[in-house]
C-alpha cells in the first residue's frame, strides 16, 4: 500500500558524469547543476553534529550564494571523494576545509573563465547567487561551463572569503533538516522503503560465547509467514514480508535452538582486577625530568586511582540498514561513519570484489562513534546474499543493540603527584591501563559482528589506534617531571570508539588531582589552574567562565566545580563549572546547573557549536552518574533502558555555553570537547558538597550518604 | 491471521488488512507509510514511538492495532496544516533548534502537543514531568524545555 520513500535529505538525480574523486580536484567536492544550483559532495555524513549545514556555511560564503541554491551529496562510494570515517571531531577540519578550497577555487576559476570570454577583467567581474555578472554581462555558472563541470585543482592560494567577509560563516544559521524531522519527512536510514522491500531479523545468540548445539530446520521451515531462513554457522537470519512478521519468527526460530551458553565473561563485581591481571602492552609516551625520582623524595605525595566502567553507545534508535544484492552486485544503505572502510571490510567478508560493493551513509539515530551501524549493514548483506533481487530491511532490536554494539572500553588510570616548597606541581606519574578505542572496519572482516559468528575464525582484529587510550593522559598544564605509560590489554567486552575515547577517563582523572593538589597548596582550585598554564588561550577560557560563576550561591549540600582540558591537548578549549546537589539521605546527586565556555578557533556555526556543546555536557552528566554496562557471566544484562538507565528530563540540568570565536585560528570541530571536563567539574563539585572524592564512575550513592 | 480493519489516522479513514496482533507502530509505519513515530525499543521505555489517542499521547510500539481502532489517532504528520504550515509546537522546535539527530523528535513534540492541549502554561517542573519517558541521548533536553514554552506563548 505504501508508496516507495525517497529521503528528503537523498538526491533524487543520478551524480553527473565526469565526476572526479581526487580530493585535489574542484570537481571531486563541487558541481554545477543545470538549475544553478550546487551540489557540495563530501565524505562525511550528518550523525546530527549539523556538519551539512556547516559544509553548505563555507560553500556559500566563498561562492556568496544563498544556502538555498546548495544541496549536500553525504558520503558515498564511486560518488563522494574518500575520506575515511566521520570521527574524532574532525569533519570540520578536514571536510568543511577541503570544501571551503574547493568552493574558493571554483569562484576564481569561474570568474577567470567569464574573463576571457566576454574580455573583461577579472577585477569588475562578480559571483552572486549562481550567476556571473559584469559591466552589461550576465549568465549562469551553468551557461558559462556549456554544462561541463569546473576543471583545476584546488588552490591554497586563492582568498578565502569565510576569514573576512563572514556572511554565512561565523553565524548561527539554522539546520534545514529539523524542519523535515518535525514534519515526519523520511530522514533516516530507518525511514527508507522501496518497492517489494522485504524485512529481516537476526536471532542473536544468547551469550558471547554461545554456539548453537542443534537447531531444528525442519520446524522453522514449517513456520508461517516465513520467506526464508538464512543459517551460516552461528549466524542465523529471518526474512519476512512484514517487519512485525520478522519480528515474531525471530523469537519464534529462537526457540528451535538449542544453545551452548557456556560462560565466556569474567565476575563483574571483581572486573578492576580482571582487567589489571591481563596481559598488556605497556608503552611511554611522556617522559620528562625525572617524575619517579622526584615522587620518591617528596614528603607530600598524593596518589588516586580512577575507574571508568564499559559505556553504551545506546542510540535512540536500534541500528539499521537496507541491503541490496542482484546476483552480481551489492548496495548496501546505512548509517555507518565510512562508507568506504565499510566497502573495503564488506568485500572481504563476502569474498566480493570491492568494485562489486556500493555503500551508501544514510543519517542514523545519533551515534557518538562506532555503534552497531556496520554490523547492521553486515549482516543485512549477508541476508540480501541469499535472498536476492529485493531490497532487505534490517533493523535491530533494542536487546540487539544493547547487548552486541562495541562499547566504549572500561578504563582505569592511577595517578602520582607532588608539589615543590611554593606549591607548584614538582612531579606527575599517570599509568592507564585500556583496551583499544578504535576498532573500526579495517582489513580484518572480525572488525563487523557477523564474522564473529561465521565458521571461519578471522582472529582478533587488534585494537587499532593506540593514541586513544591515552589522549589527553599528559596534563596541558606545566609539569618539569612528568611521566605517562599506557598499559594495553584485550578486555572481555566489544569495544570500540565512544565519543572522546579516553580523554573522557584521562581528564577525570586529571582534573580532580588539579583540585587536591590546590587543595594541598592551599590555592583557588582555578587561580591554582592558571598558574601552571602558560597559553593565554587557555587562561582566557577559564577567567571567562570565572566571571559566569562568581555570583553563583550555593545552599545547603550544594557544591561548586570546575575543571579544563584542551580537547587532544591541540584542539578545543573548553572550562566548566558544575552546581550540584546532594542529598545526603539517599546519596543521590542532582547536576542542578553547568556553565562551559568554549573556543574552537574560527566558528563556522555558532548554535551548532553550542548545541554539541550542550550536548556533551547533558550526555556527560547521564554517563558520571547513572550509566554502566553490566554482564553476567554468559552475557550482557543492561539489554534494555531498565536495565541500562540514562539521565531523562526531571534529572536534566540546566545548561550554559559561551562560545569564543577566534577567526584569525583555524577551526577544529568541538562534538567531543565538553564530555570530559563535564564529568570532572561533576566530581569536583561533589566533593565541595560532601568532602568525599568520587574515584569510580558511575557516581556511588552508598559513598554519599551521611 | 489477517483482519481488516478500519483506523481513523490523521482524519482519514483506511482499511487495512493486517494481522490484529501487530502493534500500531508497524501499522502506521509501513502500511500507512508514515514515518514519523520511530522505533526505539518496542518496549515502552522510550517514546520514540508516541502517537496521540483522542488527543492524549500514548506509545504505540506494543499497542496492537485491533485495540487502536477505537480511537482517534493522530500522528506527527497530522499537525502540519492544510496549508502546509507547522503546527505552533514543530515551529516551536524549528525556531529553537532542539535536536541534534532528531530521532527522538517525533515522541518529543507529539508529548509536548498532548501536555500544551491540556495546560498552555506549563511549568518548568511540568514539561520534565511530561517529557520523563521520553529519551534523548543526544542531550538536546535544554533546547526541547525552551521549544516546549516557546510554544506556550504561540498557542
Amino acid at each position: 500500500m505504501a508508496a516507495p520513500i525517497t529521503l528528503s535529505c537523498e538526491n533524487q538525480t543520478a551524480p553527473l558524469t565526469e565526476k572526479s574523486l581526487d580530493k585535489n580536484d574542484i570537481n571531486s567536492w563541487l558541481q554545477v547543476l543545470e538549475d544553478g544550483r550546487i551540489r557540495i559532495y563530501t565524505g562525511k555524513l550528518e550523525l546530527g553534529q549539523g556538519i551539512s549545514t556547516a559544509v553548505k556555511q563555507v560553500a556559500a560564503e566563498e561562492l556568496d550564494t544563498s544556502l538555498d541554491m546548495i544541496e549536500v551529496n553525504m558520503a558515498e562510494t564511486g560518488v563522494t571523494p574518500d575520506e575515511g570515517f566521520t570521527a574524532g571531531s574532525m569533519s570540520i577540519e578536514s571536510s568543511a576545509m577541503s570544501i571551503r578550497q574547493a568552493a574558493a577555487s571554483a569562484r576564481e576559476a569561474i570568474l577567470k573563465l567569464a574573463a576571457q570570454k566576454w574580455r573583461i577583467p577579472v577585477s569588475e567581474l562578480f559571483l552572486k547567487d549562481g550567476r556571473v555578472r559584469g559591466k552589461d554581462k550576465e549568465a549562469t555558472l551553468y551557461e558559462l561551463l556549456k554544462g561541463r563541470q569546473i576543471e583545476g585543482s584546488l588552490d591554497s592560494s586563492v582568498e578565502l572569503k569565510g576569514k573576512t567577509v563572514r556572511k554565512y560563516v561565523g553565524q548561527p544559521l539554522p539546520r534545514k533538516d529539523i524542519e523535515a524531522m518535525v514534519r515526519g519527512e523520511a530522514v533516516f536510514v530507518q525511514d527508507l522503503r522501496f518497492p517489494r522491500m522485504v524485512h529481516a531479523r537476526v536471532v542473536h545468540p544468547p551469550g558471547y560465547a554461545s554456539r548453537i548445539v542443534s537447531m531444528d530446520e525442519d520446524a522453522i521451515q514449517k513456520l508461517p509467514g516465513l520467506l526464508k531462513i538464512v543459517r551460516k554457522g552461528n549466524f542465523v537470519g529471518v526474512i519476512a514480508e512484514k517487519e512485525y512478521g520478522a519480528i515474531q519468527l525471530k523469537r519464534k526460530v529462537d526457540s528451535f535452538i538449542q544453545w551452548d551458553t557456556s560462560p565466556g565473561l569474567p565476575d563483574q563485581s571483581a572486573l578492576k582486577s580482571h582487567l589489571k591481571a591481563l596481559p598488556a602492552d605497556v608503552e611511554v609516551h611522556e617522559d620528562r625530568g625525572n617524575a619517579e625520582k622526584v615522587l620518591k623524595e617528596s614528603t607530600t605525595q598524593l596518589t588516586a586511582s580512577f575507574f571508568k566502567p564499559y559505556l553504551m553507545h545506546a542510540a535512540n534508535g536500534p541500528s539499521c540498514a537496507v541491503a541490496f544484492f542482484d546476483n552480481e552486485r551489492l548496495k548496501v544503505w546505512s548509517h555507518c561513519q565510512g562508507a568506504y572502510p565499510l566497502r573495503r571490510t564488506l568485500a572481504k567478508l563476502m569474498e566480493m570484489p570491492e568494485d562489486s560493493v556500493n555503500v551508501k551513509a544514510v543519517p542514523g539515530s545519533g551515534c557518538f562513534g562506532h555503534n552497531g551501524a556496520n554490523d547492521v549493514a553486515a549482516e543485512a548483506a549477508l541476508l540480501a546474499r541469499e535472498f536476492p533481487g529485493r531490497h532487505i530491511r534490517l533493523q535491530w532490536m533494542r536487546d540487539d543493540e544493547n547487548g552486541w554494539e562495541p562499547f566504549g572500553t572500561a578504563m582505569m588510570v592511577d595517578l602520582r603527584a607532588s608539589l615543590d616548597d611554593k606549591g607548584k606541581i614538582a612531579a606527575w606519574n599517570c599509568d592507564v591501563w585500556s583496551d583499544g578505542h578504535s576498532n573500526r572496519p579495517n582489513e580484518n572482516p572480525n572488525t563487523l559482528l557477523p564474522a564473529h559468528f561465521l565458521e571461519r575464525d578471522y582472529g582478533h582484529p587488534g585494537i587499532g589506534y593506540r593514541g586513544g587510550a591515552w589522549r589527553n593522559a599528559a596534563p596541558y598544564y606545566t609539569i618539569p617531571n612528568l611521566k605517562v605509560r599506557s598499559h594495553m590489554f584485550q578486555g572481555p567486552l566489544r569495544v570500540s570508539s565512544l565519543r572522546s575515547l579516553g580523554t573522557y577517563t584521562n581528564i577525570l582523572a586529571v582534573e580532580s588531582l588539579m583540585d587536591e593538589l590546590a587543595e594541598q597548596a592551599q590555592k583557588d582550585p582555578i587561580q591554582f589552574r592558571i598558574e601552571h598554564l602558560r597559553d593565554a588561550r587557555a587562561i582566557e577560557c577559564i577567567q571567562k567562565l570565572q566571571k559566569h560563576i562568581a555570583d553563583v550561591t550555593l545552599g545547603q549540600n550544594e557544591g561548586l566545580g570546575v575543571a579544563f582540558s584542551r580537547y587532544k591537548n591541540e584542539t578545543v578549549y573548553c572550562a566548566m563549572a558544575a552546581k550540584v546537589y546532594v542529598d545526603r539521605g539517599t546519596g543521590k546527586v542532582r547536576v542542578k546547573k553547568l556553565w562551559a565556555v568554549v573556543e574552537a578557533g574560527e566558528t563556522i556555526n555558532p548554535d551548532g557549536l553550542k548545541n554539541q556543546t550542550e550536548g556533551g555536557m547533558i550526555q556527560s552528566a547521564s554517563w558520571a552518574l547513572m550509566e554502566e554496562v553490566k554482564f553476567d557471566r554468559k552475557h550482557i544484562t543492561s539489554l534494555d533502558w531498565g536495565s541500562y538507565p540514562m539521565l531523562r528530563f526531571p534529572d536534566t540540568p540546566e545548561v550554559e555555553v559561551e562560545v569564543i570565536d577566534r577567526p584569525d585560528q583555524p577551526p577544529v570541530g568541538a562534538g567531543e570537547a565538553s564530555m570530559a571536563p563535564t564529568t570532572a567539574a561533576i566530581v569536583n563539585a561533589i566533593y565541595r558538597s560532601t568532602g568525599v572524592r568520587v574515584r569510580t564512575l558511575p557516581v556511588n550513592r552508598e559513598l554519599l550518604r551521611a | 491471521m489477517n483482519n481488516t480493519l478500519s483506523l481513523h489516522v490523521n482524519g482519514k479513514d483506511y482499511e487495512i488488512d493486517i494481522d490484529p496482533d501487530t502493534p500500531l507502530l508497524y501499522v502506521l509505519r509501513n502500511e500507512l507509510g508514515l514515518n514519523g513515530a520511530k522505533f526505539g525499543c518496542g518496549l515502552q521505555q522510550c517514546g520514540a514511538c508516541t502517537v496521540l489517542l483522542d488527543g492524549e499521547s500514548r506509545l504505540s510500539c506494543q499497542l496492537p492495532v485491533r485495540e487502536a481502532v477505537k480511537f482517534k489517532i493522530r500522528t506527527i504528520e497530522g499537525l502540519v496544516r492544510d496549508d502546509g504550515s507547522l503546527h505552533p509546537v514543530q515551529a516551536a522546535f524549528v525556531k529553537e533548534q532542539a535536536a541534534q539527530c532528531g530521532y527522538c523528535l517525533n515522541g518529543m513534540v507529539m508529548a509536548s502537543v498532548a501536555l500544551l492541549e491540556g495546560n498552555n502554561n506549563p511549568s518548568d517542573d511540568e514539561i520534565r514531568k511530561k517529557l520523563a519517558i521520553n529519551i534523548c541521548r543526544c542531550g538536546a533536553h535544554s533546547r526541547i524545555i525552551k521549544a516546549v514554552k516557546t510554544a506556550a506563548q504561540e498557542l
